[in-house]
């Protein structure tokens, strides 16, 4: 209230400040698991190289300056999500196995490119979309552009049941509305 | 015990990568068999990797625990860059114009 | 539990040179990139195998994590490669 631009300043710290933390601590646990070795000079090598690592490529993995690291609730969401994505692996393999040991399998397959449009706004989502779509059963994702996906379809029901479920799951993981 | 979990894993693992070999053999167009690699490739080598690293936690040391994390990490790797790939792939070929298969041309 | 290593092993071996034959008669490019990457995510299993088989895993699990990432690497940077070669029209035939 007595001086907002200084504290909206040391919001925009604080949020610089954030992500960095965040890269560290994974670089550090990478280095942790990837040596093995606990002495406090294999250590100290570590903390050094994560710390160029961090110094150098934040920006990288984390390009916008606004973006918070993700809190634990969102974290959590992602748990059901994956046994749910794990259940339709499981289905697209089937699909295949049982397409691909079909004696007449040209008569069984019915290829389809459709476009869709979606209404995610991140990157992110969008990203978490399309490699849902590609791992489940009978669809692949060709490519986005800006909001239009193009996806291959292997046979009609595939194309059928493609864009309702699968949406609102990602739509709900990230709050945003489908 | 673990021997079995680990010997399913990896018997399962091979059954889903002869389906998508299998499928990448016959399936008659290049979209159609960017579906067998796609997603078999991702599951089956899951599979097998998550039965060799439980297998070896079998002697329970602790220097065990860490091979395995890392077993998991390349477990974790492939679930993540493998439809990225495809999707690569696909995007280059759709970019290069390849027609997806018609039956009606072939008969 | 040796025995049935060595027999998964080559299954996959078998498998593996079976998706060969894609690489070798394609039809378009992007065919045999896409069974090249595939044999090269088979290998990252088969050296875990092998590490299993000669007891050194710990060792073994670095060369197939290093095989993972130059596998998605290369795979990437072909899949780069061809997607800009196509813009220019004299080289059209070559992927197709």
């Amino acid at each position: 209230m007595i001086d907002p631009m200084g504290s909206e300043h040391r919001d925009v710290a604080k949020q610089r400040i954030y992500p960095k933390i965040w890269m560290f601590c994974v670089c550090m646990l990478t280095w942790v698991v990837f040596s093995g070795l606990f002495d406090p000079f294999h250590l100290s090598l570590g903390v050094i190289s994560s710390l160029i690592v961090t110094w150098a490529g934040t920006d990288i993995l984390f390009p916008d300056d606004q973006s918070k690291p993700p809190s634990v609730a969102f974290s959590l969401g992602f748990v059901p999500y994956l046994a749910w994505l794990l259940y339709k692996i499981i289905l697209a393999n089937l699909h295949v196995f049982r397409l691909a040991l079909a004696p007449d399998v040209k008569h069984r397959i019915e290829p389809s490119i459709i476009k869709f449009k979606t209404n995610l706004k991140s990157d992110f989502a969008k990203f978490i979309l399309a490699n849902s779509i590609t791992l489940t059963p009978g669809t692949v994702t060709i490519r986005i552009e800006d909001n239009e996906f193009v996806v291959h379809a292997i046979d009609s029901v595939a194309a059928e049941g493609l864009q309702s479920e699968m949406e609102l799951r990602v739509a709900k993981l990230f709050g945003e509305v489908p | 015990m673990i021997h079995g979990i680990a010997m399913g894993c990896i018997a399962l693992g091979i059954v889903f990568f002869f389906g998508a070999t299998v499928g990448l053999l016959r399936f008659p167009d290049f979209y159609s068999r960017v579906h067998a690699a796609g997603k078999g490739d991702t599951l089956s080598s899951m599979l097998m990797l998550f039965g060799l690293g439980v297998l070896v936690l079998e002697d329970g040391h602790a220097a065990d625990i860490l091979v395995f994390i890392k077993i998991m990490m390349i477990c974790v790797f492939v679930f993540l860059t493998s439809p990225t790939t495809t999707h690569a792939l696909t995007d280059a070929g759709y970019a290069a114009g390849v027609k997806p298969w018609d039956r009606g041309e072939h008969e | 539990m040796r025995l049935f290593l060595n027999a998964s092993g080559l299954i996959m071996f078998i498998l593996m040179t079976a998706i060969l034959y894609r690489v070798a008669r394609g039809p378009t490019v992007i065919d045999r990139i896409v069974s090249a990457n595939m044999i090269g995510t088979k290998t990252t299993v088969l050296l875990v195998i092998i590490g299993s088989l000669f007891s050194r895993v710990e060792m073994y699990v670095d060369f197939a994590l290093t095989y993972a990432l130059l596998n998605f690497i290369g795979s990437i940077a072909a899949a780069k490669f061809f997607q800009h070669r196509r813009l220019s029209p004299e080289h059209d035939e070559e992927v197709l």
